[in-house]
């Protein structure tokens, strides 16, 4: 693989992995929106209204951030990915560009309404809104799948000549790939939104701040948590298991630093692939479950990486071995610690003053957005040396009339950018967090800007 | 088929223009059209709830020439490479500084952001402009359907090896930025009163003559540079209809610009720009893009997708801009009329 490909997969996977921290943000927080909307409009109490439009202000920082990195994702399959546009655009752009006609339209009318328009059209229409822009950005999130699937598992084509043609629409819009990513992917999106939600919430009642919504926070948090998590493990997890046991068996291999087809394979805890030597340096591994958890049974035998030739194989067995087991592992810590949080909130309501508990829930905040970029990268480099599964090898796809040292200039630009767009990011949203759901309520928003305190102070005064 | 996707990719390019156009051009006006942060903030709120889902339809085009014109999607976005991401960038930081720009009560901050959402305006609405002159001109394309060109060399007017940036598409360029700030203008006047509604109807009036020499220029320097357009004229009288449609549009603009009748002349002006963008379409057609070489070009029919695809693409099309004009009309209607100090910013 020359060099220049090279830098466009990292570039590419640069951009699209920095890019996916905000849409998992915001199609989580958008389903809570949705949840503390509803809960208003049933119990009547304003903190859930209040509470929303918070929410909302987080929503709207992570839209932004998220429209803006998301721009370059669409226009880098034609910049830096050419021979694969030509190749398969007649199918892959299909769903790419419904993405923008059936989603895109409809979150951004939706999300102009939802953030202007509460006063002006009551509370019936601004729900409307938070339901409209939740199913848009589910609805993205359908699309990206949909075309992510078809490049690990194609279907509903036929190759004239040099070119793949589309030969069945719904085929391709049905592939058997997508339910159980697109399943995976969005409750990986509310397991991110329910901890950042539980995560400040515990921060609320341990500083012993805004404590009515900390609780609030924390409540729901936990009780959306522990459903998506579990969730994540069984069915979705369990099925893209299956599949990737059936449709890629050598991906499945190097997940799980499998260098020899074994019977009754056991599953890794620890250890280190070594890819010179095929072993797994200091194993640890528990015999024959990996058989069973693929084949439902004790002695079935999982193919190894030495079933396969070379350029069959992953590229960056190493990666995507790591990628895998802090996905898994991560996803197996996420049960436990939302299931004790729910525990104790149901043993009347321990949860609120339980202080170690609170700790954890604060410290686990961004480890679901690690788990879900591991996710990622997990698949994608499970699909390598693949740009389309068994079609396209990846080094065929890329833009040929591209140079290294073009590629490293708007890398280098985009990691720049990237930094700069990272830090704004960070500080708005936990100045807007630490400022609390109550500030700015009942205060003409916006007047008093010149020689105005910065947040922090108001979030106190309006607490009590 | 190719051909009706061609009219619908134009048509959804020139949505984008139109519609981005006024909040790029509002961009270019507002650090002279406004003076004070709450009529910046006006500014903003004038735009706010609109400039994403303008920029929507640029994602939409995107994808759509996409599935149906993939080699030319390739061929186009890997050649002028550079260019691209330098507009991804601006459009990035200029979206970030609408966006950011009020949620720090800091007036160093506030100044920081509107000189970025100027600078990425204008510079958008130059790269825009050079864009489609590029496109205009033709570019190196070898018998593979691929070129790369660089961002410039060396600026000569008979160069045989022009950069994306040269005098040409330089002026179509500030042609472009003209375009925008008189089609900003008049939606920003549009959109306020007092103050900041006298300075848009002032920046209006100036940037039209400006426009109109601009405009003469890139024309004849466009005849000079791509014969094809001329030709295209030639065998299809009937599309002088388009070149009229412009030409009443800047009359338009102008004429009711010294009545100031804001909205009119903001209609006018997005005749000018729909008649500007569907003649150079119309010149260019059947090719979608030109190449040095004639018989390399890309044209609608060895640069589209297959058969099907455009069909059940069709389908869904018009099911999705349906739904999306919908959605416009809506939004439109929702935050019609003009801007106030009086009631909520929104955030901006």
């Amino acid at each position: 693989m020359d060099l220049s490909t090279i830098l466009s997969r990292v570039q590419f996977a640069f951009t699209v992995g920095y890019h996916y921290i905000f849409p998992q943000i915001t199609m989580g927080l958008a389903f809570l929106i949705v949840l503390l909307k509803t809960l208003y409009l049933i119990k009547k109490d304003e903190r859930y209204n209040i509470s929303a439009r918070f929410w909302a202000k987080i929503f709207a920082t992570s839209f932004v951030l998220g429209v803006v990195t998301g721009i370059p994702m669409e226009f880098q399959f034609g910049t830096n990915w050419a021979r694969f546009s030509a190749y398969a655009g007649d199918i892959i752009a299909q769903t790419l560009a419904m993405e923008g006609a059936f989603a895109f339209f409809l979150e951004s009318a939706f999300l102009g309404v939802f953030l202007f328009g509460e006063k002006v059209f009551g509370q019936k229409v601004h729900w409307f809104a938070a339901v409209m822009v939740w199913l848009g950005t589910w609805a993205s999130g359908a699309f990206i799948v949909a075309s992510n699937a078809w490049m690990q598992h194609p279907v509903g084509y036929t190759i004239v000549g040099n070119r793949l043609h589309i030969s069945n629409y719904w085929e391709v819009l049905l592939n058997p790939w997508i339910f159980p990513q697109y399943l995976h992917t969005m409750s990986g999106a509310v397991v991110t939104g329910a901890f950042i939600m539980a995560g400040l919430g515990a921060y609320y009642l341990l500083a012993k701040s805004h404590i009515d919504y900390g609780r609030i926070f924390v409540t729901l948090g936990v009780i959306v948590g522990l459903i998506a998590s579990i969730i994540q493990l069984y069915p979705s997890g369990d099925l893209e298991g299956q599949q990737v046991a059936k449709y890629q068996p050598a991906k499945l291999a190097a997940f799980e630093g499998l260098f020899h087809t074994e019977q009754g394979a056991g599953i890794v805890i620890l250890g280190q692939p070594n890819t010179a030597t095929g072993q797994l340096d200091n194993p640890l591994i528990v015999p024959k479950v990996l058989s069973f958890l693929t084949y439902r049974r004790w002695e079935a035998v999982v193919k190894g990486l030495d079933a396969f030739p070379p350029n069959q194989r992953p590229d960056s067995i190493e990666l995507l071995y790591y990628s895998y087991h802090i996905m898994v592992g991560l996803g197996t810590f996420f049960i436990p610690i939302m299931g004790v949080a729910c525990l104790l909130w149901f043993w009347k309501r321990r949860l609120f003053t339980t202080r170690w508990m609170l700790w954890i829930l604060m410290l686990a905040t961004p480890f679901p957005v690690i788990a879900n970029t591991a996710g990622w990268f997990t698949t994608e480099l499970g699909r390598q040396p693949w740009i389309i599964y068994g079609l396209l090898p990846t080094a065929q796809g890329s833009s040929a009339n591209l140079s290294a040292g073009n590629v490293l200039f708007t890398l280098i630009g985009f990691a720049g950018m990237y930094l700069l767009l990272g830090l704004l990011y960070v500080v708005l949203s936990v100045t807007e967090a630490l400022k609390g759901p109550e500030s700015g309520e009942g205060e003409e928003a916006g007047i008093e800007t010149e020689g105005g305190l910065p947040g922090l102070a108001t979030g106190t005064v309006a607490e009590g | 088929m190719a051909t009706l996707w061609f009219i619908l990719v134009a048509f959804m390019l020139t949505m984008y223009v139109l519609l981005d156009g006024f909040d790029l051009g509002a961009g270019i006006i507002h650090l002279i059209a406004a003076r004070t942060d709450q009529e910046r903030r006006l500014i903003l709120r004038a735009i706010g709830p609109v400039w994403d889902g303008n920029e929507v339809w640029i994602i939409a085009a995107g994808g759509t020439l996409f599935f149906t014109f993939p080699v030319l999607y390739a061929s186009s976005f890997s050649g002028f490479y550079l260019p691209l991401c330098i507009v991804l960038w601006l459009l990035m930081w200029r979206g970030v500084s609408i966006e950011l720009r009020s949620r720090v009560p800091s007036p160093v901050w506030a100044s920081f952001w509107d000189g970025m959402f100027f600078i990425g305006s204008t510079l958008l609405a130059i790269f825009y402009g050079a864009a489609l002159a590029n496109v205009i001109r033709g570019v190196p394309l070898d018998e593979h359907g691929v070129f790369f060109e660089p961002l410039w060399t060396d600026f000569n007017p008979f160069s045989k090896t022009p950069g994306i940036l040269d005098w040409y598409t330089i002026l179509i360029g500030l042609m472009a930025a003209s375009t925008l700030t008189m089609h900003g203008a008049a939606y920003i006047a549009r959109k306020t009163d007092g103050a900041l509604n006298a300075r848009a109807r002032r920046i209006l009036r100036i940037s039209w003559p400006i426009t109109i020499v601009l405009t003469v220029m890139s024309t004849i320097a466009t005849f000079a540079v791509q014969p094809q357009i001329y030709a295209s004229f030639n065998a299809r009288p009937w599309g002088a209809i388009f070149p009229l449609i412009a030409f009443l549009g800047l009359l338009g603009v102008g004429h009711f610009a010294f009545r100031n009748r804001d909205l009119a002349a903001f209609f006018s002006s997005c005749a000018f720009i729909a008649g500007m963008l569907a003649s150079s379409a119309f010149g260019l057609y059947p090719d979608v893009l030109p190449a040095v070489e004639p018989a390399h070009s890309l044209t609608i029919y060895n640069a589209s997708g297959s058969p099907y695809g455009l069909t059940v693409g069709l389908i869904w099309w018009i099911i999705g801009i349906v739904l999306a004009a919908i959605y416009f009309v809506f939004t439109y209607r929702l935050f019609w009329g003009k801007v106030t100090a009086k009631e909520e910013y929104g955030g901006y």
